[in-house]
């Protein structure tokens, strides 16, 4: 029994990660779902969701036992195989690459040399799945949608690749983990050293997964839905699921490269240490939300569970915001060696992390309900005229700041600047001639 | 004179492929089916199929009498059917040679000019929409309901309003009508301008509707287009200036019109025609003459025979009404001249070369209603 | 030239020389209705001039203009009327079915002239055929399919006149007065839409 015990530990605390990982990314699709149903319904003056639940919280769920319950539909003609494989391929890809991301110091599943090489190439797998599934359903619409979102992966997947070497060269290393503590060494997010790069990054990620402006390959008031108008139920889930797996995970490669991954914002500014207990802090304001709103339902019969559920989840946060606050003195052995509150230490990285991660989540929400959708020639035309040469001149301009600052001995950031500067020219002179 | 190529028999090439568009898509506003010939993505042809929503309406008209048949026409632009209704109660009112009473005339100018409005409301949200913005079209139908709302009041009804009778209104206003209409047109301007906000500068936007369906002013003619389309061509041409009809002669208000006849500029009249119309609203609503709303029309509607064509300018265009009478209580013929029909004429010349994107934009900014188009 | 003048002039104009007769006998209507009235202008004078025979009577009706035109030369008249008189706009062309009288149907053109700011309206009265004018204006092609449609109005010259709003098999003309308005094909509708016919 201890022998298997030995035998199975090095498998058993990663397997625990990736069925935490695989679990909680599923849960966060499904609520970033809602978060965006509830987000645009409140930029577009009405409510969202409001039945399923208090404030419609358990929608996600009753929309995702609607889908695995409807009819699965393959269309007459379709390529079977490839048509039941298309949408898997796509979610593999999607939550595989989830295993090189850092979301804290002490909580990823892997980490290896070539990280983000193998992130770059594990994503794109995932723009098979679509092309497969358009081209497999046998119909015009998927076809065109599957065209289009080929050409799209191709032109940003080159802008995106420029935008991450510029990052690359201040951290040194392919190594997720080693990108983030390079930013906690150099005591700088490589956002700001590295803006254009940044900004590149965002509009190619928009683009990588086919969010608007950007969603060409779906396109509902042009080509119906893309590439999965011919699928339904389970399948169509599928799709979905790896779409808004894909959200979250070009935002967590950007959050990694850009905005410090795991790190607190100033993390080496002594007097900002009261910003640890922001988790604290968010859970009590969620406890005191559900509370009011437990209160402000009508107390008839027919809300019990409404009001149940809130203050389950009120008492639910009042008591892990407790548990936060568990001092290191009343852990066996006196909490030798341990930070004054373990447990609020051992969440701080994730919780920065997933925080980081919402606000570019907001970012395509935002989006999503401003913008119009670009052309296909238009999408094109800034990807390859615009996107491209910026990004190769920041590469540029960057190699030779950091070259020059190691040779003459000049600060880092100051000539990092004066290559953003010149990129920002470059840019310019490319609008200029466009108009 | 290129005419549309019929494309179902045509033969395709190694690269081209037929794309059925409607009648059940999300973009064709209704049952509009379009067979769109492509090379890649680009349209070399184009066809529409109509009539999936074909009444007979015409057939109705000779088959019920005058009065009765006032509720049908509501019912063809159902997105203007004040409109319509105005259109109507003129045509017949001109074939027995009786005139609305100057009160009725400016209730009538109100009603109109606040469907107009409405009815832009609903093309701006929806052509936005078309094109991927999908949050406008939640704020033009906020002020849109203030209308209905007001149409409530009138009348009862909010779409298929039946608001007026020939010879005059059929009810006199509520109480407060004034008030709410000049409350609508106060919160209404800025209101128009928060659109705007979210479009007219908007980069994508405008790269998405500039020279995009270009129709030049002589197309537009040859077509027979009319309404914002012959405006956005630079054709200033409105019937309620050519032939004053109401109590438009009594109001100042100036007609916009484009410069390149693209989609932009349909966008920026049809924008403006609606800051018009409140101009408009707000004149007739100072000014409403007491007296009576209903002219001596008799009970039993008969005109004398012969004949008359009255059009009127409808939030689509050019609303016209042929009405022969044979000196029965029935219409012997009763033709419409439905805006949207012929506007969506124009269709396969505006999209010929351009991209599938670019066809919805431009069935959006035709701003068709399936309803008038088949009848 | 002259005999055939008046021939056309006549044969046109006697259906319509019956109306004033039928408002005068008509009990007296509550208003006393507009009547139409004999049309003499300078642009009719013109019309005649050039196109003689062709162009039967001219009356205003409700101060509108309305000239009968016959079917033989209706494509040089209204090329006559968009090239020299600026009528350059067709709003409308449609028909009406008497259905007792010979020619049977009426074609009417209701054009507009941007310069001019005035309508004309041109009766065409047809048996069960007619020259298209869609080579004139663009417009004319999805209105003729719509008369063709509705009334079995052939236009001679239409690039692809098929029908419109009915499905291309129906059988019958709606708009025509011999058509019950309770009338349907039948047959098509149980073949196409696979319900017993009725409402």
């Amino acid at each position: 029994m201890t022998l298997l015990l030995e035998t199975l530990k090095p498998y058993l605390l990663p397997l625990i990660r990736v069925l935490v990982v695989f679990l909680g990314i599923s849960l966060i699709v499904a609520y970033l779902v809602y978060a965006e149903r509830k987000i645009l319904a409140h930029l577009q003056v009405r409510l969202g969701p409001m039945r399923v639940g208090p404030h419609g919280l358990l929608q996600p769920i009753a929309d995702g036992l609607k889908l695995l319950l409807k009819e699965d539909i393959m269309p007459a003609g379709a390529d079977k195989g490839v048509f039941l494989l298309a949408p898997v391929i796509s979610v593999i890809a999607a939550f595989t690459a989830f295993s090189l991301i850092p979301f804290a110091p002490n909580f990823y599943i892997t980490d290896v040399n070539v990280g983000l090489l193998f992130l770059i190439g594990i994503s794109s797998l995932g723009i098979l799945g679509i092309i497969l599934g358009g081209w497999a359903s046998n119909s015009h619409y998927p076809l065109l949608g599957a065209l289009r979102s080929t050409a799209q992966l191709v032109s940003y997947e080159v802008a995106l690749g420029f935008a991450l070497v510029s990052a690359l060269l201040l951290a040194g290393t392919l190594s997720m983990v080693a990108i983030v503590e390079a930013q906690q060494r150099q005591g700088v997010w490589f956002v700001f050293l590295q803006p254009v790069a940044f900004f590149i990054l965002f509009v190619a990620a928009i683009a990588e997964t086919n969010r608007n402006p950007f969603d060409l390959p779906e396109a509902e008031s042009e080509l119906v839905a893309g590439f999965h108008t011919e699928y339904s139920g389970f399948r169509f889930s599928l799709y979905f699921l790896a779409e808004y797996a894909a959200m979250i995970l070009v935002s967590s490669i950007a959050v990694t490269l850009f905005l410090g991954g795991w790190l607190r914002p100033f993390a080496r500014v002594r007097a900002l240490d009261f910003l640890d207990f922001t988790p604290v802090a968010v859970l009590v304001l969620a406890a005191a939300w559900c509370f009011r709103e437990c209160f402000r339902y009508p107390a008839t019969r027919e809300w019990r569970w409404q009001r149940l559920l809130l203050l389950g989840l009120g008492v639910g946060a009042l008591g892990i915001s407790a548990g936060l606050l568990l001092p290191a003195r009343f852990l066996p052995g006196g909490g030798e060696g341990l930070p004054a509150f373990p447990a609020l230490t051992a969440i701080q990285g994730v919780f920065w992390f997933m925080s980081k991660v919402f606000l570019f989540l907001f970012g395509f929400i935002w989006f999503r309900g401003t913008f119009p959708r670009y052309r296909f020639d238009q999408l094109m035309s800034l990807g390859w005229h615009f996107m491209i040469p910026v990004a190769i001149a920041n590469v540029i301009f960057c190699s030779l700041a950091i070259v020059l600052s190691r040779q003459m001995g000049w600060g880092l950031p100051a000539t990092l600047w004066l290559g953003t500067a010149a990129t920002l020219l470059v840019a310019a002179l490319l609008r200029r001639e466009k108009a | 004179m290129a005419q549309p190529q019929d494309i179902s028999t045509t033969v395709l090439g190694a690269d081209e492929i037929i794309l059925n568009m409607g009648p059940q898509h999300p973009a064709t506003h209704g049952v509009l089916r379009v067979k769109l010939k492509l090379d890649g993505e680009k349209v070399i042809g184009s066809e529409c199929i109509i009539g999936y929503l074909h009444r007979g309406v015409e057939k109705i008209g000779e088959n019920r009498s005058y009065p009765q048949f006032a509720p049908y026409v509501d019912r063809t632009d159902y997105v203007a059917a004040v409109s319509n209704g105005l259109g109507y109660c003129e045509a017949v009112e001109r074939l027995l040679g009786v005139e609305a009473p100057p009160r009725a005339r400016w209730v009538r100018t109100i009603l109109t000019e606040l469907q107009r409005i409405a009815s832009h409301l609903l093309w701006l949200g929806t052509h936005a929409l078309d094109i991927g913005a999908i949050t406008p079209v939640f704020y033009t139908f906020r002020e849109r309901e203030e209308i209905l709302k007001i149409f409530e009041k009138y009348c009862g009804a909010r779409l298929t309003t039946h608001a007026f009778r020939i010879g005059g209104l059929q009810y006199e206003t509520y109480d407060g009508f004034e008030e709410d209409v000049k409350k609508f047109c106060r919160d209404f301007e800025e209101k128009v301008d928060e659109y705007g906000e979210l479009l007219t500068e908007n980069r994508i936007w405008v790269e998405r509707t500039r020279n995009v369906g270009i129709l030049t002013a002589q197309d537009a003619i040859d077509l027979g287009v009319t309404g914002p389309v012959l405006r956005g061509s630079g054709v200033r041409w409105d019937i309620r200036k050519a032939f004053p009809y109401a109590a438009y002669a009594q109001f100042e208000f100036d007609i916009p019109i484009g410069e390149r006849g693209d989609t932009y500029d349909r966008y920026l009249v049809r924008m403006e025609e609606m800051r018009q119309a409140r101009r408009i609203i707000l004149q007739a609503v100072d000014s409403i003459p007491e007296g009576p709303i209903l002219a001596r029309v008799g009970k039993v509607i008969k005109p004398p025979p012969g004949e008359v064509y009255h059009s009127i300018e409808a939030p689509k265009g050019e609303l016209g009404y042929y009405i022969v009478s044979d000196g029965t209580i029935q219409p012997y013929r009763l033709r419409i001249r439905p805006p949207s029909f012929i506007n969506l004429e124009a269709f396969d010349k505006m999209v010929r070369g351009h991209l599938v994107a670019d066809v919805v934009a431009i069935i959006g900014t035709l701003d068709i209603v399936l309803g008038e188009v088949d009848r | 030239m002259t005999d055939e003048q008046k021939k056309e002039e006549q044969k046109p104009a006697s259906p319509e020389a019956a109306k004033p007769a039928a408002v005068a006998a008509k009990p007296p209507a509550k208003p006393a209705g507009p009547a139409p009235e004999p049309l003499d202008n300078e642009q009719v004078r013109r019309l005649r001039a050039r196109f003689a025979a062709t162009i039967g009577e001219a009356t205003l009706d409700r101060k509108q203009a309305i000239v009968v035109v016959a079917r033989e030369r209706l494509r040089d008249i209204c090329q006559y009327l968009r090239d020299e008189e600026k009528f350059d706009f067709l709003t409308d062309l449609t028909a009406v079915d008497w259905y007792d009288r010979s020619p049977r149907f009426h074609v009417v053109l209701n054009l507009y002239s941007f310069a001019r700011n005035e309508r004309l309206r041109l009766k065409v009265p047809v048996a069960d055929s007619c020259p298209s004018v869609s080579g004139l204006w663009s417009t004319a092609n999805w209105l003729e399919r719509e008369c063709f449609d509705m009334f079995g109005i052939v236009f001679e010259g239409h690039p692809s006149l098929k029908r419109i709003l009915l499905p291309d098999e129906w059988k019958g003309h709606p708009l025509r007065k011999d058509y019950d308005i309770l009338k349907q094909d039948t047959d098509w509708v149980r073949e196409n839409l696979g319900i017993e016919s009725g409402q």
